[in-house]
Formats: structure tokens, C-alpha cells, sequence
């Protein structure tokens, strides 16, 4: 069963505590990084006095992994879309591609990762939640099942029409994330991107790439065709000149 | 008391050349030294810059000219353009070995560039270009072979070779498709951050023709400058139906970004112009208009400079197109204005002058040029041969 995270933006109290837990978890430095870097993986942002934490959104079906040419970034059947730093040659396809622009890169470094958040998935294989929901003192962020939470989402949806916009940010958007958003503001007004698709967006590109087998087949018909047809011309031409 | 006569002579632009590489030396001690965000105005905003959108991006697509005229020559059997196939496939040569080398410098870990022979994506169109740029440089390679084969004389490898040209032009053609088409694919995923001017499902079909179009304009550059540096005749009368192909390629590509524009609504944003929109007009003025009018007129086209300077602009606009598809129409979503650094320049500018100096290299010790006829004589005499015998 596949793992998610509710975040009730209506309750964060912007205090920090997951930033922090996250950088703990992760090894990471304490600092005061104001958006997503190699060093931040989870953060908190203000828009017009609301706080909303901005992390990898564990997408269904990830733009990143599809991208990636050697398969370096995964979705894992417990939830979470892992990052295998082995493979990755640092092409940073995958920070172009990702729809929500998560990926952040170790620009410092002689020999660089990409580094985004990774749901504690090594966390959660020791039936762990993620330091950051663990962490939060007002249950702002919540760790669940992705159904049960959406269940959940729909459930305060419900029962506060006049407080929340009536929209679960994630239950739709590219197919489908893992991290799903309550608001009471439009999600554009916090930072999210407005005019992402709902189809994953990996079927952009299946369109293209499912026409190769069709280019290569007409074409080396289309080509040896051709070929054939102008050198019979010539050597018909040629014996015609011998004979004539 | 040392010769000094004996040395090469330092002209102005062997001057320029040695400028370019030191200065292009020491940002390549940079990027690997301190990497890339020492070395580059690249950022977790802007990840992809110059050495993707003009390096990799353009690099590629001017090396078209190439499989072009190998097409023209060995499949559609047009022998009268045999003189211009080998420096075009040499043009396509250099090309994509500046373009291996570019992503040496791109890659966050360059070490790791082998990684696709064995970790496999195929829903990757990244995964895709590299498999096709790969294969289709070992394809340039064999098809550059008999030049090399010649000069060495060894007889037996270059009939070889010779043998199996139409089945590795085909394999040419066809991966030239696949991956100059794959180049437009990579932006097919960025529906919400690519700035609908550029935007378009037909972004794989409109980076092919474009490349047809450049490459045909490449052809007639490099003519021109092999003219000039090294006094070979300027075949007007092969070049000039070149040009004129190039007019038609440019005409159906400019037309169908126009018919994209339409569909985008895309239109009304011209009433006010804003950043995009004058970069596009731009584009479109220098690479698609100024180029077909300049072909159309007969006395414009038949002129060595008329031709020349329709050709140049054709290739800008080539330029000018991926450029604006990789940088400018990502700027606005990205929040955030990339130029790159000096250093950046430094190693593209370099590496565009070790291309020209290999070129000029190649061309002093193989024989690129002088065959000419004399090499058409040969090989339609090889395959009447083998008609025969059949």
C-alpha cells in the first residue's frame, strides 16, 4: 500500500520544527535557506501570511523518473520516489522536467548529487514515519495512506466548506501526487504551479516516442526504396549506353 | 643561434585561436577543478545553459548537412553533388565529437557519460538521443573512414567500407531523424514552464526540419570558408540548388510555426509585445523571413554573396530557435534571467575554434578536397562493377 503526506496548510503555525527534523534526518546543515537547495530539502515559506511547506511531491507517476536517462530516480511501491545517487551521471533532466521544479543540485561540488527530499524511505523501512510529520506539534503534516488521506481531505473539505478552497492540491494534478495540500487560499497564491496538467506528464512524451518503431520501419522501406529505384534508373542507363 | 623563420608564422588569426584556447584552457581547470558553480552562471533556477542550448542543442542539428547530402548523393543517386559529401561529413564529424566533448564539461559527472550503454530508460528521450547520437557518430566515423583509408592506402578496409555505404546511410538517415527530432522531444515534458511561442506538440517535427534547413545552410558556409582559407573552387552550381532547397525547407517550417502560433492563441500576445515576443519576431524575421527572400531573388541566390549571407542567417536563425526554445521560453517560469558566464563562452567558443582548426588540420593532410571527380570516377566505376557482376 503506497504511503503519503497530508499538509493542512490551514494549521501550520510556521514554526520550523520538520525543516529542522529533515535536516537532522538528512544530515544536513542548519541554515537558513529560504527555498529548496542541495542543503534544504523540505522548507517553509510565507505567501501573504500563510505558511506552506514545499518538498518533493512524490508524484504517482514522476516526471523525473521517466526522464532520467539511467533510471537514477524511482517510485518505490511504499510511496516514496527514491534517488539512486550511483547512477546518476548529473545530467539534471530531471530538475527541467519536474513540473513543480523540486530538484535541487550540489553546484559547489567537484563530484555533485542531486539532492530532494526522499519521504525517509530509509525512515519507513524501519516502520518509521518521516522525521518532518513526526516532528510537526500541531499535526499540520500528517503520514498516512494515500487513500485514507485523501479520505481525510475530503472529509475536512466537507465539513468546513467556507474555510478550506474546495480543492485537494495533488489528489489530481499529473496524474496524482503523494503529498496532497488543504488551503484556504487559491494555490496559486502560495507558489504552487497553476496550470499543471492532470494527465501525467510522462504521456507527453509517450506520444513521441511510441512513433519510433513506425519512423524506423517506413523509413528504411522509404529509403531502400528510393535507392533502389534510382540505381536501377542508372544502371539501366549504363547498359543502355553499352549496348547502344 | 635558433631559426626563427623555421617556426609558423603567428597571424592574426592563429593569434585569436591561441587567445581563444588559453582562455577557454583555464575555464576547463575551473569547471573541473571547482565544478560547475564556480564555472558557470547555472543555478537550481536555470539548470540547463549555453553548453546544452548552444552546444549540445545547435551542435548537433548543424552537423545535419551531413546526413543531408549523404542522402542526396548515395540514396537519391544525385552524383553531381559528390564533391560537397566529404567535407560535409566531415563538418557532421567534428561536430558531434565538440558535442561529446561539450557534455564532458555539462555533465555533473562526466566519468559516469558510459552510464546509458548499461543503465537503460527507454521511456527516456534523453536515453534515446544519447543511444542515437552514439551510434550515429560511430556511423559518421565509418562513412568518414575511406577518406582516412585513402591516405593510408589501405585498399582492402576502404572497399570494404565502400560496400556497405547505402545500408550506413540508411542507418544515418535514420537515426539523424530519430535524434535531431528527440532534441525537440526534450522539451515535450514541460508543457507548464516552456512559454507557449515555443510550446507545441510539433516540437520534434519542427527541430527536424529546422535542422535539414540549417544543415543545408552549414553546407554553403563551409564551402565558402574552405573557399576562402584554402582557395577551393566555390561550386555555385551545386550550391545554389542547395540554397534553394534550404528557401523550401524554411518556407513549410516557418509556415507551420506560424500554424502553431494560431492554435496556441498565441497571436493576440503580439497586439503589446513583450520579452518572448520580440525575441521571437527576431527569430523569425533573421532565420525565416530574410533568408527565403534573399533565395527567391535569382539574382541574389546565383551570387556568391547572396547566397552565403541567406545561409548565414538561415543557420542564426537555426541558432536563434533552439536558444530561445532552451533559455528564453524557460526564463519566465523559472523566475529567474540566464546569461551565461565568461567562462561558459570561453569553452563554447573554444570548442567551435578547435572545430575549425581541426577542420583546417584535415583538410591539410587528407585528401577532403582534391577528389572530387576523380573520386566520383572511382566509385561509379565500383558500382557499375558490382552491377555487373550481379
Amino acid at each position: 500500500m503506497s504511503k503519503a503526506i497530508l499538509v493542512d496548510t490551514t494549521r501550520c503555525i510556521g514554526c520550523g520544527a520538520c525543516v529542522g527534523a529533515c535536516k537532522e534526518a538528512n544530515g544536513l546543515p542548519q541554515n537558513e535557506d529560504k527555498e529548496l537547495t542541495a542543503d534544504t530539502l523540505n522548507v517553509v515559506e510565507s505567501h501573504g501570511g500563510v505558511f506552506v511547506r514545499k518538498f518533493c511531491m512524490h508524484c504517482q507517476d514522476p516526471t523525473c523518473a521517466s526522464v532520467c536517462p539511467v533510471g537514477a530516480l524511482r517510485k518505490t511501491a511504499a510511496g516514496p520516489v527514491i534517488y539512486e545517487a550511483d547512477r546518476c551521471m548529473g545530467c539534471r533532466y530531471c530538475m527541467i522536467a519536474c513540473p513543480f521544479s523540486i530538484p535541487r543540485y550540489e553546484w559547489k561540488l567537484a563530484l555533485p548529487k542531486v539532492k530532494k527530499c526522499t519521504m525517509c524511505a530509509a525512515r519507513q523501512a524501519k516502520g518509521l514515519q518521516p522525521a518532518c510529520t513526526e516532528a510537526c506539534p500541531v499535526q499540520a503534516g500528517i503520514f498516512g495512506e494515500r487513500d485514507e488521506l485523501l479520505a481525510e481531505a475530503e472529509k475536512r473539505l466537507r465539513e468546513n466548506p467556507s474555510g478550506y478552497i474546495q480543492h485537494i492540491y495533488g489528489k489530481e494534478e499529473v496524474g496524482g501526487t503523494s503529498v496532497l495540500y488543504l488551503s484556504a487560499v487559491p494555490f496559486e497564491a502560495l507558489g504552487f504551479p497553476a496550470n499543471v496538467p492532470h494527465d501525467p506528464l510522462p504521456m507527453y512524451t509517450y506520444r513521441a516516442l511510441s512513433k519510433i518503431p513506425y519512423v524506423v520501419t517506413a523509413g528504411t522501406l522509404l529509403l531502400g526504396g528510393i535507392w533502389w529505384i534510382t540505381n536501377r534508373r542508372e544502371e539501366v542507363a549504363k547498359a543502355e549506353k553499352d549496348g547502344g | 643561434m635558433m631559426d626563427l623563420s623555421r617556426l609558423p608564422k603567428l597571424t592574426f588569426w592563429r593569434a585569436v585561436l591561441v587567445v581563444i584556447l588559453a582562455t577557454g584552457f583555464y575555464s576547463t581547470l575551473l569547471r573541473f577543478g571547482k565544478g560547475l558553480g564556480a564555472a558557470t552562471a547555472l543555478s537550481d533556477k536555470f539548470p540547463w545553459g549555453l553548453w546544452i542550448g548552444f552546444d549540445v542543442l545547435c551542435g548537433v542539428g548543424l552537423a545535419a548537412g551531413g546526413f543531408t547530402l549523404a542522402a542526396v548523393v548515395y540514396i537519391f543517386h544525385l552524383e553531381r553533388f559528390h564533391p560537397i559529401v566529404r567535407p560535409a561529413i566531415l563538418t557532421a564529424f567534428l561536430g558531434y565529437a565538440m558535442v561529446g566533448v561539450a557534455l564532458l564539461y555539462d555533465l555533473g559527472r562526466p566519468y559516469r557519460i558510459w552510464h546509458p550503454l548499461v543503465m537503460w530508460n527507454p521511456r527516456s528521450v534523453m536515453f534515446e538521443v544519447a543511444w542515437c547520437v552514439m551510434l550515429y557518430t560511430t556511423v559518421l566515423a565509418l562513412e568518414f573512414s575511406p577518406v582516412v583509408f585513402e591516405k593510408l592506402r589501405m585498399e582492402g578496409p576502404r572497399r570494404l567500407i565502400r560496400a556497405l555505404t547505402t545500408p550506413l546511410v540508411i542507418a544515418g538517415v535514420l537515426l539523424s531523424t530519430l535524434h535531431q527530432s528527440s532534441l525537440g522531444s526534450l522539451y515535450l515534458i514541460v508543457p507548464s514552464k516552456l512559454y507557449p511561442l515555443w510550446y507545441t506538440p510539433l516540437l520534434p517535427f519542427l527541430f527536424y526540419l529546422s535542422a535539414i534547413g540549417a544543415g543545408l545552410g552549414m553546407v554553403v558556409l563551409e564551402s565558402y570558408l574552405s573557399w576562402r582559407a584554402f582557395r577551393h573552387r566555390l561550386a555555385m552550381d551545386l550550391l545554389e540548388p542547395l540554397g534553394r532547397a534550404m528557401a523550401v525547407v524554411l518556407a513549410l517550417y516557418g509556415l507551420l510555426r506560424m500554424q502553431v502560433l494560431r492554435k496556441n492563441g498565441a497571436l493576440a500576445a503580439f497586439v503589446h509585445p513583450g520579452y518572448e515576443e520580440w525575441m521571437f519576431l527576431l527569430e523569425y524575421g533573421a532565420g525565416v523571413i530574410l533568408p527565403i527572400a534573399l533565395v527567391a531573388i535569382p539574382r541574389v541566390r546565383r551570387s556568391e554573396r547572396g547566397l552565403v549571407t541567406a545561409s548565414l542567417f538561415a543557420v542564426l536563425g537555426f541558432v536563434m530557435y533552439r536558444l530561445n526554445v532552451s533559455v528564453t521560453g524557460m526564463e519566465r517560469a523559472a523566475g529567474a534571467r540566464y546569461v551565461p558566464s565568461w567562462m561558459e563562452l570561453s569553452v563554447s567558443v573554444g570548442l567551435v575554434a578547435l572545430g575549425f582548426a581541426a577542420f583546417a588540420v584535415a583538410v591539410h593532410y587528407l585528401p577532403i578536397f582534391q577528389h572530387g571527380k576523380e573520386a566520383a570516377g572511382i566509385e561509379a566505376e565500383e558500382t557499375w562493377a558490382s552491377a555487373e557482376s550481379r
